[in-house]
């Protein structure tokens, strides 16, 4: 069986209305106990005290906001190439939930750099990419609102979302690129052989567990959402027949 | 019973509570919005069946 059969929409259909409920009920398994685990039962942090639990938010929402544009990107790229609808649909679901994540993330690291900094906001490399990022967002879905012809819409998107992609990978990697600014490197490196984690292990376990309950609930969203966005779809078609 | 925040509870709480805020927002319009689709399209559906 071929990936591409799911670019079918009644394939789509059957199969995410089968993931749906299974997905929904991981989500409720791993992110409920993530955040209490990370709220409740871990201490404060020697230098930043009881702030430190704001990792269970921000860093998963932050790892989102940049993977959901990432993902926007790949599915735009298969409209653009291959004339899926459902890949355009995704997309278009996927940006109001990548919205909402980088503004948590934007917003739960100003009321943590405030008392770990001294300030809600600095023009670090990482901080103002993904403010811009967060900005392609907001033009991405008001692109989509505003252009009644659903193929031109998603042909227009898409390469919005190309152009956006830039600050996406800019956001990732700014520490890197310019070495400099007040936000720290990424707090959850995926381990090598022989390197040790930057986060102790006690912050590090319910850090991961959060980023899969966040991953979780984009999943049962992006469904939830692609689902709608077909549905309505389908709605445009038969009220114009009707008409 | 939360846990002691001390001096910080404030940034916490507050990161806590708009994340909850937003999310939960989010997760509502979207359900909301799946369920009036369906029905929508459902309404249409049958009509269209009764039509032909």
């Amino acid at each position: 069986m071929s990936i591409w059969e799911f670019a079918n929409p009644v394939r789509f259909m059957r199969l995410s209305g089968r993931l749906l409920p299974w997905f929904t009920g991981l989500t409720v398994l791993t992110l409920l106990p993530a955040l209490y685990w990370g709220f409740f039962l871990t201490p404060d942090d020697a230098r930043q005290g009881a702030t430190v639990k704001i990792i269970y938010v921000h860093v998963p929402t932050a790892f989102l906001a940049i993977n959901i544009y990432f993902m926007m990107f790949v599915t735009s790229l298969i409209w653009l190439i291959r004339r899926h609808h459902v890949s355009a649909l995704a997309a278009k679901a996927a940006a109001p939930i990548g919205a909402v994540m980088t503004l948590i993330a934007l917003i739960t690291g100003a009321v943590w750099g405030q008392p770990m900094w001294g300030t809600w906001w600095v023009w670090d490399p990482r901080l103002t990419s993904f403010l811009i990022m967060f900005i392609f967002y907001i033009g991405y879905i008001a692109l989509w609102a505003a252009i009644d012809e659903a193929d031109k819409a998603a042909d227009l998107t898409s390469i919005l979302c190309m152009i956006g992609s830039v600050f996406a990978i800019v956001s990732r990697y700014a520490v890197n690129f310019w070495n400099q600014g007040l936000h720290q490197g990424t707090s959850a490196p995926l381990l090598r052989p022989g390197e040790e984690t930057q986060v102790s292990a006690v912050f590090w376990q319910p850090l991961m567990l959060s980023i899969a309950g966040f991953f979780m609930l984009f999943l049962v969203l992006l469904l939830l959402r692609t689902r709608t966005e077909i549905r309505k779809r389908r709605i445009t078609a038969l009220r114009a027949r009707e008409a | 019973m939360l846990p002691d925040l001390g001096k910080y509870a404030v940034p916490v709480l507050a990161a806590y509570a708009s994340m909850f805020v937003l999310l939960g927002g989010l997760i509502l319009i979207s359900f909301k919005r799946g369920k009036d689709s369906k029905k929508t399209l459902a309404r249409l559906e049958e009509k269209r069946k009764k039509n032909v």
